[in-house]
């Protein structure tokens, strides 16, 4: 399956060179169009993590999908990009997917950076994009064409702040990777720490490939003020600084941003992961949900959809990407395959459950989650469980 | 500053100082025997880490990094094999070029076989939140273990040079390689051990510090520049002065941090890597008319 992925344009138009020759034959039914699903995600590169499972779960839905007759009748084929979280990559491959395979819509970037970099090239070219990255900046200001489906950064910030507020925590530590999700999430946390009355007595930024975290961990460590640390990354740090601080003999709490909702961060942090608090979307336990609410089951089967099929845990990162795409063929059911129609319907979408929560569009909000879409989740005995303060 | 936040910074700056001055050696073994700088070190250290790894799951400790160090030093000797002993007197830029070309092949390689995903080796003794106390700062084991295993290589490895035959004779053929072949050493088969030495130093230290720094595909790469910043600054060729530099190195950026936002980080090694390229091309430790010889 990864080969395939990355076979690359050639191979796809080879294939259907290939269908192209035995349709007429074989098949005298008259089929529907296919629609042409573009995919930009960081398969490879530093944001694998994100892009990797997005990827697998979109493959699967649409292979899903196809097996049983597609929506209203169309198949749909999807072309996935590897950008590799490269903003330069990740405008090209926008481009060729918009001008030149002419794309319905597109799912992806996997992260904030690169979606920010190809908003407008969408905008544009009239096409969807389907963002599975958390930065607020995507969707506000809102653009017409461009809608996101992780949960708003500013909300995992209050739901942390507000765990703190409980705990009588006033005085903390930021940390951040110098990502675009690091950045955004750095800014949001200043800019909201009065509304709850916590003061950031220090901030730093750390490069994305840090190895070693002690240096800094001293440094914080030596402000005897500092009553927690929040750290805001999407990378192997998380764990690398858990690991620095334990060692220190340093035991304020941690929290960690919603983009520590995958199990092998745990692994990796080992002891050391043990007590970190963070916001996530409630895919991480779905059976602790009360029966019959409206996302349970559909967590329940994708969970275990995709661990048996990757024989790997399901993340929430995975998650944004099924949203994404069952937002799309939820609003083509509704409207057809119009490009314009299904972009009205996107937007008119309310109620929807997907894994990050239960989306409800508006013209002026494309993003559809409320802040009840996260919960907090404290590691305990190597498995997230729900934060009870 | 307090005593114990001093040597807080200390610890942490001799933890990375002596992994970079690891990296460095490897590069100056290689650049000793045949004059060019291997882009493909950092990757060695990556392999020893992901195939200790690996082999963790089905054996002891022990006995995993073992023999990860020995697979590790017959791929070294493989791609010596492979890509560079059949060339007839190769230009310096190309034998770069390859290295460069293989430290890409090997990362891809990697990535194909254990993914993306980050990996580490169990701690040696306790686990990710054992720390014991030393003169008021506490620090993890697993630092000891760094800077002991890598103290030891080096001591070794300056014995090996000074006082076995082999090491003689790689000397030899770093001096001046024609007058080594005329004294019977094959200088082909010096520079075959001396890409096994340095895949060797590499692995090692790739499995000491993978606990710590955890290992991933493209962990070479960062540990690379690092290492050839140090290999520079100490002077290319010579393994005290990567020694004497890759600490310096680590001190200083550990330091940095107390008084510039971590952001800077790296950007101190790359300025110092510039700076000593401009003023001091023979590093600090070097000497001018000995680099003057050289080709590179």
């Amino acid at each position: 399956m990864e080969k395939f992925l990355k076979a690359g344009p050639a191979t796809i138009l080879a294939l259907l060179a290939v269908f192209a020759l035995i349709l007429p034959t074989g098949c005298t039914k008259k089929e529907k169009e296919t629609i042409k699903v573009g995919a930009i995600l960081a398969v490879t590169g530093g944001a694998s993590f994100l892009g990797g499972p997005e990827a697998r779960t979109i493959q699967m839905l649409a292979d899903e999908l196809n097996a049983q007759g597609g929506v209203n009748g169309h198949m749909v084929e999807l072309i996935i990009k590897d950008s590799g979280a490269n903003p330069e990559k990740a405008i090209s491959f926008a481009k060729q997917l918009i001008e030149e395979d002419k794309v319905f819509a597109i799912i992806g970037p996997s992260t904030s950076g690169e979606t920010m970099k190809i908003k407008n090239i969408a905008e544009e070219g009239k096409t969807i994009l389907l963002s599975c990255a958390a930065a607020q900046v995507i969707v506000n200001p809102v653009a017409k064409y461009v809608f996101k489906t992780p949960q708003k950064d500013s909300d995992a910030v209050k739901k942390i702040y507000a765990a703190m507020k409980d705990k009588g925590i006033t005085k903390i530590a930021v940390l951040a990777g110098n990502t675009g999700f690091g950045k955004a999430g750095k800014g949001q946390l200043t800019k909201i720490a009065p509304e709850f009355g916590i003061d950031v007595v220090m901030a730093e930024v750390y490069d994305k490939k840090s190895t070693d975290l002690s240096a800094v961990v001293a440094k914080l460590m030596a402000n005897k003020e500092i009553q927690a640390v929040v750290n805001w990354s999407i990378v192997p740090a998380q764990g690398i600084l858990a690991k620095n601080m334990r060692q220190a003999g340093w035991n304020v709490p941690l929290f960690q941003s919603h983009g520590f909702g995958n199990i092998k961060y745990v692994e990796t942090g080992g002891a050391a992961a043990e007590g970190i608090i963070f916001p996530a979307g409630r895919l991480l336990a779905p059976e602790l949900l009360a029966d019959g609410d409206p996302q349970k089951e559909l967590l329940i089967n994708y969970k275990a959809a995709y661990e048996s099929k990757y024989n790997e845990p399901a993340s929430t990162f995975g998650g944004h990407a099924y949203d994404a795409f069952k937002i799309l063929c939820r609003a083509i059911s509704q409207v057809g395959a119009d490009k314009e129609k299904v972009r009205d319907a996107i937007e008119n979408l309310k109620g929807f459950a997907g894994t990050g929560g239960v989306f409800n569009f508006s013209p002026t909000d494309h993003n559809g989650l409320a802040i009840d879409a996260f919960a907090m989740w404290i590691v305990k005995d190597g498995k997230f469980a729900p934060y009870q303060k | 500053m307090t005593s114990e936040l001093f040597l807080q910074y200390v610890f942490a700056g001799l933890t990375y100082g002596i992994i970079y001055a690891i990296v460095a050696i490897g590069f100056n073994i290689i650049y000793n025997t045949t004059g060019i700088i291997n882009f493909a070190q950092g990757e060695f250290v990556m392999l020893g880490g992901m195939i200790a790894i690996s082999l963790n799951n089905f054996m002891p400790m022990v006995v995993a990094i073992v023999l990860a160090v020995m697979i590790t030093m017959v791929i070294g000797a493989l791609i010596e094999i492979v890509f560079i002993r059949w060339l007839e007197k190769p230009s310096v830029l190309r034998l770069i070029i390859i290295t460069i070309g293989l430290s890409i092949l090997i990362r891809e390689v990697a990535l194909h076989i254990w993914g993306e995903s980050v990996r580490s080796l169990p701690y040696f003794v306790g686990n990710e939140v054992t720390s014991i106390s030393i003169l008021g700062t506490r620090i993890s084991p697993q630092v000891l273990w760094v800077m002991g295993v890598c103290t030891v290589m080096v001591l070794c490895l300056s014995l090996f040079f000074r006082f076995t035959l082999m090491g003689q004779k790689m000397q030899a053929c770093a001096a001046n390689r024609t007058a080594a072949t005329l004294c019977g050493i094959n200088t082909r088969n010096m520079v075959t051990l001396s890409f096994m030495l340095s895949a060797g130093i590499g692995a090692l230290a790739g499995c000491v510090m993978s606990p710590i720094t955890y290992t991933q595909y493209d962990g070479g790469t960062g540990l690379a520049i690092k290492g050839f910043t140090v290999a520079i600054m100490g002077g290319l060729g010579h393994s005290m002065g990567a020694v004497a530099a890759g600490l310096l190195l680590g001190l200083l950026e550990a330091f940095s941090v107390s008084v510039l936002p971590l952001a800077f980080q790296d950007a101190i090694s790359i300025s110092i890597l510039l700076v000593i390229l401009f003023v001091r091309p023979h590093g600090l430790f070097g000497r001018k008319d000995a680099a003057g010889l050289k080709e590179f």
